[in-house]
């Protein structure tokens, strides 16, 4: 009888998924073929040709302006807040396990930080800075920007992972005589480490990508986000498309190398445990 | 006077802890009870300090700013109301603020009727735990990566020569390109679901996989229809975590500016966009007006959204 009645609706929200799903990866598919493009060719399909000139293209200066240094500034940006998001969320997830004066304020404040729209937080960190005088830059104010986005999402998820996380493996190893520490390093943080990575995949993520937060506090040099958006008004060749193959190629490669990594601490535990 | 409250009442809750913490008459617990709450002072500081400094003080500053005075050069320390009463004044930013919300409207409920279906189909009709993680993954992939690329993507779709003219011309069925695929509002909503739906995707995931199964049995055994059990029993138990996405897409929707602009081509208006264009003016008084009245605006609909839906249960 189940079986019977799964057929029909399962089918269709199949259906609507795959498309859901082509949706989601249709585009980026088209530009992925679109970036080997032939030299001759243009921004749309029929494809010119099969090439890698636009790549070589990417990386000369003039081309596309500052590439290189924009991706640099990205990456490093991208590592400080991965960095400090993650060891800032584990402090306050910790904190958050008791109740104290102003937790309350404290946690609404972070999930303030997600409602509040980006363009007024990169115009406020724009205006904070400009009226105590301070010059703008990538690794100051920017930091500060991606942090705002970043480390609500952190704090979240340390939230979920310590609501879940029983205290009788803490009360164990306390029994058995292991000082706080102790007990943190070996008992708390391999139990917690898969949802710390994911923590530091979000950050860097969503760090590396960031736009709308960094317009008004990246300073005088761009990072990669903002030197693509540059490039749309004035780059009118596939060599748009290669970079964008390239970057999301990053990206995937960087959920990647989380992924793995959650499965390996996943199962080292699960063979000691 | 809320804060206060709320603090009052986090301090008596402190109180009665350590009143309990010393029922066998030990002292020495209740210092282990003061040290365990000065750690999580210690531990709450970083991330008080970071948003203090970076979201508290920056949307103050709004807020001080707004009421200054500028001319093409600089901005003034002042008090003047002008930005409010020029912004208020104007019918471009009533009829900017009205067009957003119609942008808000559109790409919330498209995102939500998207979400909720996905999000079904992956709680309750993939069986095994190892595909649902998977295709979940699939989902959420495309979320890591830039926003702006995304946009991009389309342009080999929906430009005058891109796929879905060329195939239509091709099959006969219009004469000549159609115009507004690419640059018009239609493109701008295509973007925005295509960029937000994840963010309704996952907390209605999230709240459809804690809904107790024996309900949905329950429900059946007393002869509940397909369409019964869904419309009382699951949508009801769902409301919370489309709750929390539909805050996700409608401030990020209200708040969007890269999409309005990249994907309009400059042709549609929205809130972010006017500030956007103020702040590339060097106008930031008006610009830090507009701000607290869009602020205003966002958190006056969140609010509405609680009203409306308890979510505190999935913190």
């Amino acid at each position: 009888m189940h079986a019977d009645k799964r057929s029909r609706e399962f089918y269709i929200l199949a259906i609507f998924f795959g498309l859901f799903v082509l949706f989601l990866y249709g585009p980026l598919t088209t530009i992925f073929i679109l970036s080997f493009q032939g030299p001759s060719g243009g921004l749309t399909f029929p494809m010119n040709g099969v090439s890698v000139h636009w790549f070589a293209n990417l990386f000369e200066q003039q081309a596309v302006g500052d590439f290189g240094g924009s991706f640099r500034r990205s990456m490093i940006l991208g590592l400080m807040t991965t960095t400090i998001t993650v060891i800032v969320s584990l402090l306050a997830g910790l904190a958050f396990r008791r109740k104290f004066k102003g937790s309350t304020f404290l946690f609404y404040l972070a999930i303030s930080s997600l409602v509040v729209p980006s363009i007024l937080i990169s115009l406020g960190i724009g205006l904070f800075f400009q009226v105590l005088g301070i010059r703008p830059a990538w690794w100051s104010s920017g930091l500060g920007a991606h942090l705002t986005w970043t480390l609500p999402f952190g704090v979240l998820i340390m939230f979920a992972v310590f609501n879940r996380f029983s205290p009788a493996y803490e009360e164990a190893a306390r029994d058995l005589g292991a000082t706080p520490w102790q007990t943190f390093r070996f008992v708390v943080l391999p139990m917690i480490a898969p949802s710390l990575i994911g923590v530091g995949l979000f950050g860097f993520t969503l760090s590396y990508d960031e736009f709308a937060r960094t317009l008004m506090t990246a300073g005088t040099f761009n990072t990669l986000p903002l030197e693509i958006y540059g490039m749309t008004t004035n780059v009118t060749t596939p060599v748009l498309y290669a970079l964008g193959t390239v970057t999301t190629v990053f990206s995937f490669l960087i959920i990647l190398l989380a992924l793995t990594a959650i499965i390996i601490v996943g199962r080292r535990r699960a063979r000691i445990g | 006077m809320k804060t206060k409250a709320m603090a009052a009442i986090a301090a008596e809750e402190t109180v009665l802890g350590t009143e309990t913490g010393i029922a066998p008459g030990k002292t020495k617990r209740r210092r282990a009870h003061r040290v365990s709450a000065l750690a999580s002072y210690i531990q709450a500081t970083p991330l008080a300090v970071i948003l203090g400094l970076f979201l508290l003080l920056p949307i103050l500053t709004i807020g001080m700013v707004s009421f200054w005075d500028y001319d093409s050069v600089r901005i003034y320390p002042d008090f003047v109301t002008f930005n409010y009463t020029e912004t208020l004044g104007s019918w471009v930013t009533w009829k900017t603020y009205l067009n957003t919300l119609k942008f808000t409207a559109i790409v919330w409920f498209l995102t939500m009727v998207i979400g909720f279906w996905v999000a079904y189909f992956l709680a309750f009709h993939i069986r095994s735990a190892t595909m649902q993680m998977i295709l979940f993954l699939v989902c959420t992939v495309p979320f890591l990566t830039s926003n702006i690329i995304r946009m991009i993507s389309w342009v080999p779709f929906l430009g005058r020569n891109g796929l879905i003219n060329s195939s239509l011309i091709e099959l006969g069925i219009v004469p000549k390109p159609l115009e507004f695929l690419l640059f018009s509002e239609f493109a701008v909503v295509l973007a925005m679901v295509h960029l937000y739906t994840l963010f309704m995707v996952t907390p209605i995931f999230n709240t459809l996989m804690r809904i107790d199964r024996s309900l949905i049995e329950a429900a059946r055994d007393a002869g509940a229809s397909g369409f019964q059990v869904l419309t009382n029993v699951i949508i009801p138990l769902a409301k919370p975590g489309i709750a929390i996405g539909s805050i996700f897409v409608v401030t990020l929707v209200m708040g969007d500016f890269i999409t309005a602009r990249f994907m309009s081509g400059g042709q549609s208006a929205s809130v972010g966009l006017m500030m956007a264009n103020q702040i590339s003016l060097l106008q930031y008084p008006a610009a830090a007006a507009n701000a607290v009245i869009l602020l205003i605006v966002v958190l006056l609909i969140v609010a509405a959204i609680l009203r409306v839906v308890d979510i505190r249960k999935e913190l």
